[in-house]
Protein backbone atom coordinates (compact mmCIF):
# COMPACT_ATOMS: atom_id res chain seq x y z
CA UNK A 1 0.00 0.00 0.00
CA UNK A 2 1.11 3.69 -0.97
CA UNK A 3 -0.39 6.19 1.07
CA UNK A 4 -1.07 9.47 -0.14
CA UNK A 5 -2.91 12.44 1.04
CA UNK A 6 -4.94 14.77 -1.10
CA UNK A 7 -5.59 18.21 0.03
CA UNK A 8 -8.53 20.29 -1.80
CA UNK A 9 -9.04 23.93 -0.18
CA UNK A 10 -11.16 26.52 -2.24
CA UNK A 11 -14.34 28.06 -2.25
CA UNK A 12 -17.34 25.78 -2.02
CA UNK A 13 -18.82 24.82 -4.77
CA UNK A 14 -21.49 21.87 -6.00
CA UNK A 15 -19.28 18.43 -7.22
CA UNK A 16 -16.27 19.16 -5.93
CA UNK A 17 -15.73 15.59 -4.12
CA UNK A 18 -17.28 14.08 -6.87
CA UNK A 19 -15.05 15.37 -9.84
CA UNK A 20 -12.37 14.10 -7.55
CA UNK A 21 -13.91 11.08 -6.98
CA UNK A 22 -14.39 9.96 -10.58
CA UNK A 23 -10.78 11.01 -11.27
CA UNK A 24 -9.48 8.39 -8.60
CA UNK A 25 -12.03 5.84 -9.47
CA UNK A 26 -10.91 6.26 -13.32
CA UNK A 27 -7.49 5.49 -12.10
CA UNK A 28 -7.33 2.88 -10.25
CA UNK A 29 -7.30 4.70 -6.82
CA UNK A 30 -9.12 3.25 -3.69
CA UNK A 31 -10.37 5.62 -1.31
CA UNK A 32 -9.49 4.83 2.47
CA UNK A 33 -10.58 7.84 4.17
CA UNK A 34 -12.23 11.39 3.93
CA UNK A 35 -12.42 14.61 6.24
CA UNK A 36 -13.63 17.32 5.28
CA UNK A 37 -15.13 20.86 6.69
CA UNK A 38 -15.94 24.23 5.79
CA UNK A 39 -14.97 27.16 7.59
CA UNK A 40 -16.46 30.07 6.85
CA UNK A 41 -17.70 29.01 3.17
CA UNK A 42 -14.45 27.56 2.46
CA UNK A 43 -14.10 23.78 1.22
CA UNK A 44 -11.58 22.13 2.99
CA UNK A 45 -11.28 18.45 2.38
CA UNK A 46 -8.20 15.90 3.05
CA UNK A 47 -8.31 12.48 1.18
CA UNK A 48 -6.06 9.41 2.45
CA UNK A 49 -6.00 7.05 -1.06
CA UNK A 50 -3.84 3.99 -1.83
CA UNK A 51 -1.65 5.06 -4.84
CA UNK A 52 -0.21 1.22 -4.72
CA UNK A 53 -2.42 0.13 -8.18
CA UNK A 54 -2.26 2.98 -9.85
CA UNK A 55 -0.32 2.61 -13.30
CA UNK A 56 0.86 6.70 -13.91
CA UNK A 57 3.74 8.05 -12.22
CA UNK A 58 2.86 10.11 -9.34
CA UNK A 59 4.23 13.58 -11.32
CA UNK A 60 1.09 13.05 -13.59
CA UNK A 61 -1.37 12.59 -10.81
CA UNK A 62 0.07 15.45 -9.41
CA UNK A 63 -0.49 17.59 -12.51
CA UNK A 64 -3.55 15.89 -13.34
CA UNK A 65 -5.06 16.54 -9.86
CA UNK A 66 -3.90 20.11 -9.84
CA UNK A 67 -5.71 20.79 -13.43
CA UNK A 68 -9.00 19.39 -12.31
CA UNK A 69 -8.50 21.95 -9.18
CA UNK A 70 -8.34 24.65 -11.65
CA UNK A 71 -10.72 23.64 -13.38
CA UNK A 72 -13.07 23.09 -10.60
CA UNK A 73 -12.21 26.74 -8.81
CA UNK A 74 -10.04 25.36 -6.05
CA UNK A 75 -6.68 24.00 -4.89
CA UNK A 76 -5.83 20.51 -5.04
CA UNK A 77 -2.61 19.02 -4.18
CA UNK A 78 -1.08 15.56 -3.89
CA UNK A 79 1.45 14.55 -1.36
CA UNK A 80 2.86 11.20 -0.22
CA UNK A 81 1.89 10.37 3.28
CA UNK A 82 5.57 10.12 5.10
CA UNK A 83 6.04 14.22 5.38
CA UNK A 84 2.83 14.59 6.94
CA UNK A 85 3.65 10.89 9.43
CA UNK A 86 7.38 11.58 10.22
CA UNK A 87 6.37 15.30 11.21
CA UNK A 88 3.64 14.24 13.44
CA UNK A 89 4.60 10.84 14.41
CA UNK A 90 7.42 10.11 16.50
CA UNK B 1 -3.82 8.20 11.27
CA UNK B 2 -3.36 11.53 10.10
CA UNK B 3 -5.69 14.00 10.50
CA UNK B 4 -7.08 17.00 9.00
CA UNK B 5 -5.28 19.30 11.80
CA UNK B 6 -1.99 17.91 11.08
CA UNK B 7 -2.27 18.01 7.31
CA UNK B 8 -3.25 21.80 7.40
CA UNK B 9 -0.34 22.63 9.75
CA UNK B 10 2.52 21.44 8.03
CA UNK B 11 0.85 22.41 4.60
CA UNK B 12 0.31 25.89 6.24
CA UNK B 13 4.39 25.79 7.51
CA UNK B 14 5.00 25.10 3.30
CA UNK B 15 2.75 27.18 1.96
CA UNK B 16 2.78 30.58 4.36
CA UNK B 17 5.51 30.10 6.73
CA UNK B 18 8.78 29.68 3.80
CA UNK B 19 9.45 25.71 5.39
CA UNK B 20 11.76 24.48 2.79
CA UNK B 21 14.59 22.24 2.57
CA UNK B 22 17.45 24.68 1.84
CA UNK B 23 19.47 22.48 0.38
CA UNK B 24 20.83 19.02 -0.79
CA UNK B 25 24.57 18.62 -1.29
CA UNK B 26 26.48 15.62 -2.74
CA UNK B 27 29.87 15.64 -1.36
CA UNK B 28 31.79 13.70 -3.68
CA UNK B 29 35.82 13.29 -3.04
CA UNK B 30 38.24 14.34 -5.37
CA UNK B 31 41.22 12.30 -4.26
CA UNK B 32 41.34 9.85 -6.90
CA UNK B 33 41.54 12.34 -9.47
CA UNK B 34 44.73 13.41 -8.34
CA UNK B 35 47.31 13.32 -11.33
CA UNK B 36 50.65 15.04 -11.78
CA UNK B 37 49.55 16.74 -15.47
CA UNK B 38 46.91 19.33 -15.13
CA UNK B 39 45.64 18.31 -18.75
CA UNK B 40 44.61 15.34 -16.77
CA UNK B 41 43.70 16.13 -13.38
CA UNK B 42 40.87 18.81 -14.97
CA UNK B 43 39.41 15.77 -17.31
CA UNK B 44 39.24 13.37 -14.65
CA UNK B 45 37.68 15.94 -11.83
CA UNK B 46 35.24 16.91 -14.55
CA UNK B 47 34.08 12.92 -15.48
CA UNK B 48 34.12 12.27 -11.69
CA UNK B 49 31.53 15.15 -11.18
CA UNK B 50 29.66 15.07 -13.86
CA UNK B 51 28.94 10.63 -13.63
CA UNK B 52 28.12 11.64 -9.94
CA UNK B 53 25.68 14.27 -10.20
CA UNK B 54 23.91 13.89 -13.16
CA UNK B 55 20.84 12.85 -11.42
CA UNK B 56 21.19 15.34 -8.44
CA UNK B 57 18.88 17.96 -9.52
CA UNK B 58 16.21 15.80 -11.27
CA UNK B 59 15.85 13.50 -8.24
CA UNK B 60 15.61 16.87 -5.72
CA UNK B 61 12.85 17.63 -8.18
CA UNK B 62 10.86 14.30 -8.22
CA UNK B 63 11.62 14.49 -4.33
CA UNK B 64 10.15 18.20 -3.62
CA UNK B 65 6.92 17.19 -6.16
CA UNK B 66 6.12 13.91 -4.22
CA UNK B 67 6.42 15.36 -0.91
CA UNK B 68 5.14 18.50 -1.86
CA UNK B 69 8.36 20.60 0.40
CA UNK B 70 10.91 23.08 -2.32
CA UNK B 71 13.83 22.18 -2.42
CA UNK B 72 15.37 25.49 -3.07
CA UNK B 73 19.33 24.46 -3.67
CA UNK B 74 21.10 21.51 -5.19
CA UNK B 75 24.84 21.58 -4.64
CA UNK B 76 28.09 19.73 -4.69
CA UNK B 77 31.19 20.30 -2.71
CA UNK B 78 34.62 18.44 -3.27
CA UNK B 79 37.70 17.61 -1.48
CA UNK B 80 39.52 21.12 -0.83
CA UNK B 81 41.73 21.74 -4.52
CA UNK B 82 44.95 22.82 -2.73
CA UNK B 83 45.02 18.82 -1.89
CA UNK B 84 43.98 17.93 -5.68
CA UNK B 85 45.50 20.22 -7.35
CA UNK B 86 48.94 20.14 -5.62
CA UNK B 87 50.91 17.72 -7.59
CA UNK B 88 49.68 19.50 -10.94
CA UNK B 89 49.93 23.20 -10.38
CA UNK B 90 52.67 24.76 -10.11
CA UNK B 91 51.58 28.11 -10.16
CA UNK B 92 47.87 30.23 -9.00
CA UNK B 93 47.51 30.32 -12.82
CA UNK B 94 47.02 26.44 -12.69
CA UNK B 95 44.61 26.11 -9.73
CA UNK B 96 42.62 28.88 -12.25
CA UNK B 97 42.18 26.10 -14.20
CA UNK B 98 40.58 23.71 -12.07
CA UNK B 99 38.10 26.07 -10.80
CA UNK B 100 37.16 26.31 -14.32
CA UNK B 101 36.46 23.21 -14.45
CA UNK B 102 34.60 22.76 -11.10
CA UNK B 103 32.43 25.62 -12.77
CA UNK B 104 31.58 23.88 -15.88
CA UNK B 105 30.83 21.08 -14.16
CA UNK B 106 28.96 22.53 -11.99
CA UNK B 107 26.65 23.90 -14.73
CA UNK B 108 26.16 21.33 -17.23
CA UNK B 109 24.73 18.83 -13.98
CA UNK B 110 22.45 22.46 -13.24
CA UNK B 111 23.84 23.07 -9.54
CA UNK B 112 23.92 26.55 -8.61
CA UNK B 113 27.31 26.21 -6.51
CA UNK B 114 29.75 24.02 -5.88
CA UNK B 115 32.07 24.35 -3.01
CA UNK B 116 35.96 22.94 -1.94
CA UNK B 117 38.25 25.39 -4.21
CA UNK B 118 39.72 25.37 -0.50
CA UNK B 119 42.58 25.21 1.67
CA UNK B 120 43.13 23.73 5.38
CA UNK B 121 46.06 25.98 6.32
CA UNK B 122 44.89 25.58 10.24
CA UNK B 123 48.68 25.22 11.22
CA UNK B 124 51.18 25.56 8.17
CA UNK B 125 50.76 26.28 4.46
CA UNK B 126 52.31 24.31 1.71
CA UNK B 127 53.45 25.83 -1.78
CA UNK B 128 49.92 24.36 -2.94
CA UNK B 129 48.02 25.81 0.03
CA UNK B 130 49.75 29.26 -0.97
CA UNK B 131 48.96 28.81 -5.11
CA UNK B 132 45.78 28.22 -3.96
CA UNK B 133 44.62 30.85 -1.89
CA UNK B 134 46.34 33.46 -4.29
CA UNK B 135 44.47 32.41 -7.26
CA UNK B 136 41.21 33.05 -5.38
CA UNK B 137 40.71 36.08 -6.33
CA UNK B 138 41.22 35.02 -10.11
CA UNK B 139 39.30 32.25 -10.36
CA UNK B 140 36.00 33.81 -8.04
CA UNK B 141 36.45 36.59 -10.70
CA UNK B 142 36.42 34.15 -13.66
CA UNK B 143 33.82 31.98 -12.34
CA UNK B 144 30.20 32.09 -11.54
CA UNK B 145 29.12 28.73 -9.36
CA UNK B 146 32.65 27.94 -7.33
CA UNK B 147 32.97 28.96 -3.88
CA UNK B 148 36.15 29.20 -1.67
CA UNK B 149 37.32 28.45 1.75
CA UNK B 150 39.39 28.49 3.63
CA UNK B 151 40.05 27.26 7.37
CA UNK B 152 42.90 29.60 9.09
CA UNK B 153 42.68 27.68 12.51
CA UNK B 154 41.75 25.33 15.25
CA UNK B 155 40.79 24.71 18.45
CA UNK B 156 43.57 21.49 18.51
CA UNK B 157 46.27 23.55 16.29
CA UNK B 158 46.05 27.05 17.30
CA UNK B 159 45.31 30.15 14.67
CA UNK B 160 47.26 30.18 11.27
CA UNK B 161 48.16 34.29 11.63
CA UNK B 162 50.49 34.48 7.97
CA UNK B 163 47.49 32.83 6.60
CA UNK B 164 44.69 35.17 8.69
CA UNK B 165 47.25 38.35 7.18
CA UNK B 166 46.98 36.99 3.73
CA UNK B 167 43.18 36.54 3.88
CA UNK B 168 42.85 40.14 4.48
CA UNK B 169 44.92 40.53 1.63
CA UNK B 170 43.29 38.07 -0.50
CA UNK B 171 39.89 39.48 0.23
CA UNK B 172 40.51 42.93 -0.52
CA UNK B 173 42.12 41.55 -4.09
CA UNK B 174 38.60 39.48 -4.37
CA UNK B 175 36.74 42.54 -4.02
CA UNK B 176 38.84 44.48 -6.80
CA UNK B 177 38.35 42.04 -8.77
CA UNK B 178 34.95 41.47 -8.94
CA UNK B 179 34.20 45.76 -8.28
CA UNK B 180 32.10 45.98 -11.35
CA UNK B 181 29.63 43.09 -9.72
CA UNK B 182 29.91 45.23 -5.98
CA UNK B 183 32.54 42.96 -5.03
CA UNK B 184 30.57 40.05 -5.39
CA UNK B 185 33.24 37.45 -5.56
CA UNK B 186 33.83 37.66 -1.56
CA UNK B 187 30.26 36.31 -1.12
CA UNK B 188 31.80 33.49 -2.09
CA UNK B 189 34.71 33.39 0.20
CA UNK B 190 34.52 32.15 3.72
CA UNK B 191 37.54 31.70 5.87
CA UNK B 192 36.56 29.69 8.89
CA UNK B 193 38.20 28.40 11.79
CA UNK B 194 37.34 24.33 13.34
CA UNK B 195 35.86 24.17 9.48
CA UNK B 196 33.59 21.09 9.50
CA UNK B 197 34.13 18.40 6.80
CA UNK B 198 30.39 17.87 6.26
CA UNK B 199 28.98 21.31 5.82
CA UNK B 200 25.75 21.44 3.37
CA UNK B 201 26.09 25.09 3.21
CA UNK B 202 27.74 27.26 0.94
CA UNK B 203 29.81 29.02 0.58
CA UNK B 204 32.34 26.71 2.90
CA UNK B 205 31.02 24.03 2.01
CA UNK B 206 33.72 21.12 0.96
CA UNK B 207 33.79 17.66 1.21
CA UNK B 208 36.28 16.98 3.69
CA UNK B 209 39.42 13.76 3.09
CA UNK B 210 37.77 11.73 6.03
CA UNK B 211 34.61 11.47 4.48
CA UNK B 212 33.44 7.86 2.00
CA UNK B 213 33.76 8.86 -1.61
CA UNK B 214 30.50 10.10 -2.00
CA UNK B 215 27.92 11.77 0.46
CA UNK B 216 24.50 13.08 0.76
CA UNK B 217 24.11 16.15 3.39
CA UNK B 218 21.07 17.80 4.07
CA UNK B 219 20.74 21.18 5.62
CA UNK B 220 17.26 22.42 6.54
CA UNK B 221 15.37 26.06 7.56
CA UNK B 222 12.42 27.31 8.84
CA UNK B 223 12.90 30.81 10.87
CA UNK B 224 8.71 31.72 9.48
CA UNK B 225 7.97 28.48 11.09
CA UNK B 226 9.17 29.22 14.35
CA UNK B 227 8.37 32.26 14.56
CA UNK B 228 4.55 31.77 13.84
CA UNK B 229 5.10 29.28 16.14
CA UNK B 230 6.15 31.50 18.62
CA UNK B 231 3.67 34.21 18.06
CA UNK B 232 1.12 31.71 19.80
CA UNK B 233 2.94 32.33 22.96
CA UNK B 234 3.47 36.11 23.29
CA UNK B 235 4.01 36.99 26.85
CA UNK B 236 4.63 33.41 28.28
CA UNK B 237 7.80 32.46 30.26
CA UNK B 238 11.17 30.72 29.22
CA UNK B 239 10.29 27.45 30.18
CA UNK B 240 7.03 27.61 27.45
CA UNK B 241 9.06 29.52 25.29
CA UNK B 242 12.09 26.57 24.42
CA UNK B 243 9.40 23.97 24.50
CA UNK B 244 7.63 25.67 21.80
CA UNK B 245 10.99 26.19 19.60
CA UNK B 246 12.23 22.50 20.48
CA UNK B 247 8.89 21.15 19.21
CA UNK B 248 8.99 22.86 15.94
CA UNK B 249 12.79 22.71 15.29
CA UNK B 250 11.95 18.92 15.80
CA UNK B 251 9.23 19.04 13.06
CA UNK B 252 11.28 21.47 10.49
CA UNK B 253 14.14 18.41 11.04
CA UNK B 254 12.09 15.56 10.35
CA UNK B 255 11.10 16.60 6.86
CA UNK B 256 14.98 17.31 6.19
CA UNK B 257 15.71 13.98 7.80
CA UNK B 258 12.91 12.43 4.99
CA UNK B 259 14.33 13.92 2.31
CA UNK B 260 17.82 13.59 3.20
CA UNK B 261 17.09 9.62 3.44
CA UNK B 262 15.14 9.19 0.26
CA UNK B 263 17.54 11.07 -1.92
CA UNK B 264 20.34 8.75 -0.34
CA UNK B 265 17.86 5.81 -1.53
CA UNK B 266 17.57 7.10 -5.31
CA UNK B 267 21.01 8.21 -5.99
CA UNK B 268 22.49 5.27 -3.73
CA UNK B 269 24.68 7.43 -1.90
CA UNK B 270 25.36 7.31 1.65
CA UNK B 271 23.35 9.52 3.82
CA UNK B 272 25.50 11.75 5.69
CA UNK B 273 24.00 14.16 8.15
CA UNK B 274 21.16 16.38 8.52
CA UNK B 275 22.86 20.23 9.32
CA UNK B 276 20.09 21.33 11.99
CA UNK B 277 19.93 25.00 10.81
CA UNK B 278 17.46 28.21 10.48
CA UNK B 279 18.90 29.82 7.77
CA UNK B 280 17.34 32.80 6.65
CA UNK B 281 16.38 34.51 3.45
CA UNK B 282 15.91 38.19 2.16
CA UNK B 283 12.31 37.12 1.93
CA UNK B 284 9.93 38.21 4.39
CA UNK B 285 8.57 36.49 6.82
CA UNK B 286 12.04 34.08 6.80
CA UNK B 287 13.89 35.90 8.90
CA UNK B 288 15.90 34.85 12.01
CA UNK B 289 16.22 38.58 12.96
CA UNK B 290 12.39 38.44 13.33
CA UNK B 291 11.85 35.53 15.60
CA UNK B 292 14.83 37.34 18.35
CA UNK B 293 12.33 40.23 17.78
CA UNK B 294 9.15 38.03 18.77
CA UNK B 295 10.85 36.87 21.43
CA UNK B 296 10.80 40.24 22.53
CA UNK B 297 13.56 42.70 21.36
CA UNK B 298 12.65 45.93 19.74
CA UNK B 299 15.30 45.00 16.99
CA UNK B 300 18.08 42.27 16.40
CA UNK B 301 21.16 43.73 18.46
CA UNK B 302 19.27 45.45 21.04
CA UNK B 303 20.51 44.60 24.94
CA UNK B 304 19.20 40.77 25.46
CA UNK B 305 20.31 40.06 21.79
CA UNK B 306 23.14 37.45 22.83
CA UNK B 307 20.64 35.58 25.17
CA UNK B 308 18.12 35.27 23.08
CA UNK B 309 19.88 34.13 20.34
CA UNK B 310 21.81 31.11 22.46
CA UNK B 311 18.92 30.34 23.72
CA UNK B 312 17.36 29.93 20.19
CA UNK B 313 20.36 28.36 19.16
CA UNK B 314 20.47 25.88 21.95
CA UNK B 315 16.39 24.86 21.45
CA UNK B 316 16.77 24.38 17.68
CA UNK B 317 19.70 21.86 18.13
CA UNK B 318 18.06 19.90 21.44
CA UNK B 319 14.30 19.97 18.97
CA UNK B 320 16.53 18.56 16.32
CA UNK B 321 19.21 16.07 17.29
CA UNK B 322 16.14 13.57 18.09
CA UNK B 323 14.82 14.27 14.93
CA UNK B 324 17.66 13.36 12.93
CA UNK B 325 20.08 9.95 12.83
CA UNK B 326 23.11 12.07 12.42
CA UNK B 327 23.16 15.00 12.90
CA UNK B 328 26.55 17.49 11.53
CA UNK B 329 27.41 20.50 9.69
CA UNK B 330 26.98 23.87 11.05
CA UNK B 331 23.77 23.32 12.87
CA UNK B 332 22.34 26.14 14.31
CA UNK B 333 20.79 29.61 14.04
CA UNK B 334 22.82 31.49 11.31
CA UNK B 335 22.86 35.15 11.30
CA UNK B 336 23.94 36.59 8.24
CA UNK B 337 23.03 40.60 7.50
CA UNK B 338 22.60 40.84 3.47
CA UNK B 339 20.28 37.83 3.47
CA UNK B 340 17.88 38.08 6.61
CA UNK B 341 15.54 41.16 6.02
CA UNK B 342 15.07 41.76 10.06
CA UNK B 343 18.92 41.71 10.23
CA UNK B 344 18.99 44.61 7.55
CA UNK B 345 16.60 46.64 9.25
CA UNK B 346 18.51 46.23 12.54
CA UNK B 347 21.39 47.88 10.85
CA UNK B 348 19.55 50.47 9.07
CA UNK B 349 17.60 51.48 12.16
CA UNK B 350 21.37 51.93 14.18
CA UNK B 351 20.56 49.06 16.35
CA UNK B 352 22.88 46.46 15.30
CA UNK B 353 27.11 47.02 15.19
CA UNK B 354 29.96 44.99 13.82
CA UNK B 355 30.80 44.27 17.40
CA UNK B 356 27.52 43.54 18.55
CA UNK B 357 27.48 40.65 15.94
CA UNK B 358 30.64 39.48 17.06
CA UNK B 359 29.37 38.96 20.24
CA UNK B 360 26.27 37.13 18.59
CA UNK B 361 28.72 34.81 17.07
CA UNK B 362 29.68 33.12 19.86
CA UNK B 363 26.48 31.78 20.99
CA UNK B 364 25.66 30.94 17.60
CA UNK B 365 26.18 28.82 14.22
CA UNK B 366 28.96 29.82 11.62
CA UNK B 367 30.12 34.01 12.67
CA UNK B 368 30.44 36.98 10.93
CA UNK B 369 28.37 36.26 7.46
CA UNK B 370 27.56 38.40 4.27
CA UNK B 371 28.28 42.28 6.19
CA UNK B 372 29.60 44.41 3.53
CA UNK B 373 31.85 46.92 4.57
CA UNK B 374 33.61 50.32 2.90
CA UNK B 375 35.54 49.35 0.22
CA UNK B 376 38.21 51.53 1.69
CA UNK B 377 38.66 49.28 4.78
CA UNK B 378 42.42 48.26 5.38
CA UNK B 379 43.45 44.75 4.44
CA UNK B 380 44.37 45.11 8.07
CA UNK B 381 41.48 45.71 9.11
CA UNK B 382 40.05 42.68 7.73
CA UNK B 383 42.59 40.18 8.50
CA UNK B 384 42.11 41.82 12.21
CA UNK B 385 38.19 40.99 12.41
CA UNK B 386 39.31 37.45 11.36
CA UNK B 387 41.38 37.18 13.83
CA UNK B 388 38.93 38.12 16.35
CA UNK B 389 36.55 35.76 15.13
CA UNK B 390 38.85 33.07 14.66
CA UNK B 391 39.77 33.20 18.23
CA UNK B 392 36.24 32.85 19.45
CA UNK B 393 35.99 29.60 17.87
CA UNK B 394 39.49 28.58 18.71
CA UNK B 395 38.79 29.11 22.56
CA UNK B 396 35.17 28.33 22.77
CA UNK B 397 35.52 24.96 20.44
CA UNK B 398 33.23 25.93 17.91
CA UNK B 399 33.11 26.46 14.37
CA UNK B 400 33.47 30.20 13.47
CA UNK B 401 33.89 32.05 10.21
CA UNK B 402 33.57 35.45 8.26
CA UNK B 403 32.21 36.55 5.38
CA UNK B 404 33.09 39.91 4.72
CA UNK B 405 32.30 41.72 1.79
CA UNK B 406 34.24 45.13 1.33
CA UNK B 407 32.76 46.64 -1.20
CA UNK B 408 34.67 48.59 -3.52
CA UNK B 409 33.82 52.32 -4.43
CA UNK B 410 31.05 52.52 -1.62
CA UNK B 411 31.28 53.78 1.38
CA UNK B 412 28.95 54.07 5.05
CA UNK B 413 25.19 54.63 4.55
CA UNK B 414 25.19 53.30 0.97
CA UNK B 415 23.64 49.75 0.23
CA UNK B 416 24.79 46.88 -2.18
CA UNK B 417 22.57 44.55 -4.25
CA UNK B 418 23.86 41.09 -4.58
CA UNK B 419 20.61 39.65 -5.70
CA UNK B 420 18.41 36.50 -5.40
CA UNK B 421 19.32 34.17 -1.90
CA UNK B 422 22.38 37.01 -1.36
CA UNK B 423 20.24 39.69 -0.83
CA UNK B 424 21.28 43.11 0.11
CA UNK B 425 23.01 44.98 2.48
CA UNK B 426 23.85 48.34 4.01
CA UNK B 427 27.14 48.94 4.18
CA UNK B 428 28.45 48.88 8.00
CA UNK B 429 31.04 51.05 9.54
CA UNK B 430 34.61 49.51 10.74
CA UNK B 431 36.35 50.69 14.15
CA UNK B 432 38.85 52.95 12.07
CA UNK B 433 41.95 52.39 14.57
CA UNK B 434 44.93 50.00 13.32
CA UNK B 435 45.92 46.99 14.21
CA UNK B 436 48.60 46.71 11.41
CA UNK B 437 51.34 45.98 13.65
CA UNK B 438 49.68 43.49 15.76
CA UNK B 439 48.77 41.70 12.30
CA UNK B 440 52.23 41.90 10.56
CA UNK B 441 54.09 40.03 13.18
CA UNK B 442 53.28 36.70 11.15
CA UNK B 443 53.51 33.25 12.57
CA UNK B 444 51.03 31.16 14.84
CA UNK B 445 48.81 31.59 17.86
CA UNK B 446 49.34 28.49 19.89
CA UNK B 447 46.34 26.49 20.45
CA UNK B 448 44.67 27.08 23.86
CA UNK B 449 44.73 25.41 26.92
CA UNK B 450 41.99 22.68 27.63
CA UNK B 451 42.24 23.12 31.24
CA UNK B 452 41.31 25.40 34.03
CA UNK B 453 38.15 26.46 32.52
CA UNK B 454 36.53 30.07 33.19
Amino acid sequence: MEKTIITVVGKDAVGIIAKVCTYLAENGINILDISQTIVQGYFNMMMIVDTGAMDKPFGDLCDEMAALGGKTGVVIKCQKEEIFDKMHRI
Amino acid sequence: MINLFEVTETNKMISEENLDVRTITLGVSLLDCIDSDLEKLNEKIYHKIYHAAKDLVKTGEEISREYGIPIVNKRISVTPIALVGGAACGRPEDFVTVARTLDRAAKDVGVNFIGGYSALVSKGMTEADRNLICSIPMALSSTERVCSSVNLGSTKTGINMDGVKLMGEIIKETAEQTRDQDSLGCAKLVVFCNAPDDNPFMAGAFHGVTEADKVINVGVSGPGVVKTALESVRGENFEVLCETIKKTAFKVTRVGQLVAQEASARLKVPFGIVDLSLAPTPAIGDSVADILCEMGLEYAGAPGTTAALALLNDQVKKGGVMASSYVGGLSGAFIPVSEDQGMINAVQAGALTLEKLEAMTCVCSVGLDMIAVPGDTKASSISGIIADEMAIGMVNQKTTAVRIIPVIGKGVGETVEFGGLLGYAPIMPVNRFSCEAFIGRGGRIPAPIHSFKN
